[in-house]
């Protein structure tokens, strides 16, 4: 139980991503791992509703709408998650007594769901031009029968997976700042998957930064 | 959030360039926006883009006991959707008119006009049927929210397969898509919506609406039609008053816009079929545009492994030992209660005399002992109860059983 086996299981699926595709929200973003594909839209910093403001921040609020049905607790879940890591990020004390709502439309499920909400997340951050102190990426890991690490899985593979783990990792000292897991799993196997995802993010972050120079590469 | 409202200038403006048959996009009076129409890889998904307003459809299927009036139809269940990322005015949980007004339209488009069969979608007369469910997502309010939806509904219809089932005597198998291939939906005709705007009490009408457009008119008039050129349903909405000969102009341009419509979903869907025959790369990922600066991709990447365990370990001995796991609690003994089994009861209760004054001192020595004994709690009814008075073996028979 104690040695894991980091094999050929680890690869991150093709991912890819598209800003400002939406016209109202003040910043859009896609994010696709492999097929699952979560669509971010930001609005903010705008009007806030009197029982909801904060009289030194920013009020974040965070919705997740599935593609079939109405949204249950699992959502409000996954909400709670976003709105955490973006609320540690956020420099919301910059705006005071507004509100900042982003909205996760889950287009393609087929497994990491919760890390591809977090990196939709942060790319409609960044194209809202919100202030933000760090940047933040999700990762998430699972945990199969025989004791592989395998990162960011399928559908199919989670499944099958004895547990499974989502951090939400920052981008200037590598620090985890959500966890999210589910199963079991011994303490040893939890510290190798934490530091496996730290490596996983750094092709993340480069990612940011190589879709922001094209973005701007005609401007700048 | 507030909606911007639209200031007296930007009104007049559009006004004056509509009596002009000028439009703000350089479009003509009767001339659609560029439609996108996508599918995703699972069958049934399907996004919509009507110039910059967006639609997101998805179809799914489910085996439900049929309706008692209907006891041999599938029931088909429509659900529109205004995502509070298609505009700061839509709230999440919020019934608004425009919601109902557009969920109704969608209903009568495609439920009323019966275009789908539900007689097929029957499995067992009155104990099972399918229920279709469309579930619409609006993600971008740039005007003509109906059309799109429309679009969508019936282009993710007719993208959709269900599960095969088959049926003997009394058992239903139904097979799963790799078992047996998908069954596509039985759809009689198409039926697609189209948005005219009216301004100036009628005098002057637009096609495809965008938002601005929508926000200064007079009234709406939505015709659903298909390619045979049946209408399928009518709504005039706005109290606008029409003449007879307008609303037949208005029929002969929807005729023409339905049947370019209609050739656009067929080739869409044609086009997707051919990819998944011919094994290639489907879905939203490879519909996503390449070329634009504001997209990327990357390849499937592997994660780099070296170094992870020296990593893991550097972590497990920086941070502070595990607290040691004990299979059954400990509690130190003194000034603490327990509630559960395997403890004597203190609360006096009424034994038989006799042993009362026995009790009590028990009860003293067993107070004495106490003070830096450790007691072990078990959970267990099969783990020996732990004596606490050796020397006093009669408390073994007190104890109350529980």
């Amino acid at each position: 139980m104690d040695q894991i086996e980091t094999g050929s299981g680890s690869v991150l699926r093709e991912y890819g991503s598209e800003q400002n595709l939406l016209s109202k929200p003040d910043g859009s973003a896609t994010f696709l791992q492999g097929d699952t594909s979560v669509l971010a839209g930001v609005y903010g910093p705008a009007e806030v509703k009197v029982n909801k403001e904060i009289y030194d921040r920013a009020t974040l609020e965070v919705v997740v709408q599935p593609k079939v049905g109405m949204s249950s607790v699992r959502e409000r879940a996954r909400e709670q998650c976003v709105r955490e890591t973006c609320e540690a990020v956020l420099l919301s004390t910059l705006h005071p007594r507004s509100s900042l709502t982003l909205i996760l439309q889950v287009v393609h499920d087929d497994g990491s769901l919760l890390s591809c909400c977090l990196n939709a997340a942060c790319m409609a951050l960044m194209d809202a031009g919100l202030p933000m102190g760090r940047l933040f990426c999700g990762v998430t890991c699972a945990i199969d029968s025989d004791s592989q690490i395998i990162t960011d899985p399928t559908a199919q593979q989670e499944r099958e997976s004895r547990a499974l783990m989502t951090f939400a990792i920052d981008s200037k000292e590598r620090n985890v700042l959500m966890s999210s897991t589910k199963g079991s799993f011994s303490v040893k196997e939890l510290q190798q998957c934490i530091a496996l995802s730290q490596k996983a993010s750094e092709k993340i972050f480069q990612f940011y930064r190589d879709s922001v120079k094209r973005r701007y590469s005609k401007i700048l | 959030m507030k909606e911007t409202p639209l200031s007296a200038c930007e009104r007049t403006f559009l006004l004056k360039a509509v009596e002009e048959k000028k439009r703000l996009d350089g479009r003509q009076t009767y001339d659609y926006r560029n439609i996108r129409i996508t599918f995703g890889t699972d069958y049934g998904c399907c996004t919509v883009s009507l110039g910059k307003t967006r639609v997101l459809a998805q179809v799914s299927c489910e085996l439900v006991p049929p309706k008692d009036s209907r006891p041999t139809e599938g029931i088909v269940f429509f659900n529109l959707e205004l995502s509070p990322m298609a505009s700061p005015a839509f709230q999440p949980n919020r019934q608004s008119e425009l919601l109902v007004t557009l969920n109704r339209q969608l209903e009568r488009c495609l439920r009323n006009s019966k275009c789908i069969d539900t007689e097929s979608l029957c499995v067992v007369s009155g104990e099972k049927v399918w229920q279709i469910r469309v579930d619409v997502h609006v993600l971008n309010h740039d005007g003509n929210l109906m059309d799109a939806a429309s679009i969508a509904a019936i282009s993710a219809l007719s993208h959709f397969r269900r599960p095969d089932v088959a049926i003997q005597g009394r058992d239903i198998t139904i097979f799963s898509p790799e078992e047996r291939d998908p069954v596509a939906l039985s759809i009689y005709h198409m039926p697609i919506c189209v948005s005219f705007a009216f301004f100036q009490q009628g005098t002057y009408l637009l096609v495809d609406p965008c938002e601005k457009e929508e926000q200064v008119t007079d009234g709406l008039l939505v015709i659903a039609m298909n390619k045979h050129r049946e209408i399928c349903s009518i709504q005039s909405s706005g109290g606008i008053m029409l003449l007879k000969d307008q609303v037949l102009r208005c029929s002969k341009i929807a005729s023409v816009k339905v049947s370019e419509i209609t050739d656009l979903i067929n080739k869409a869907l044609e086009n997707d079929k051919r990819v998944r025959k011919e094994g290639g790369r489907f879905g939203f990922a490879e519909s996503m545009p390449k070329e634009r600066i504001t997209a990327l991709k990357r390849d499937e990447a592997p994660v780099e492994m070296t170094g992870v365990q020296e990593m893991a370990e550097e972590f497990l001995s920086k941070g502070e030992a595990a607290p040691e796991v004990v299979s059954s609690p400990v509690i130190v003994a003194t000034g603490t209660g327990q509630l559960g089994e395997g403890v004597q009861s203190t609360w006096g209760l009424e034994e038989e005399d006799e042993c009362q004054g026995e009790m009590d001192k028990e009860e003293k020595k067993k107070k004495k002992a106490e003070k830096d004994e450790v007691m072990v709690i078990s959970d267990s009814e099969e783990e020996e109860v732990v004596v606490l008075n050796p020397e006093a073996p009669k408390s073994k028979g007190k104890r109350p059983k529980h």
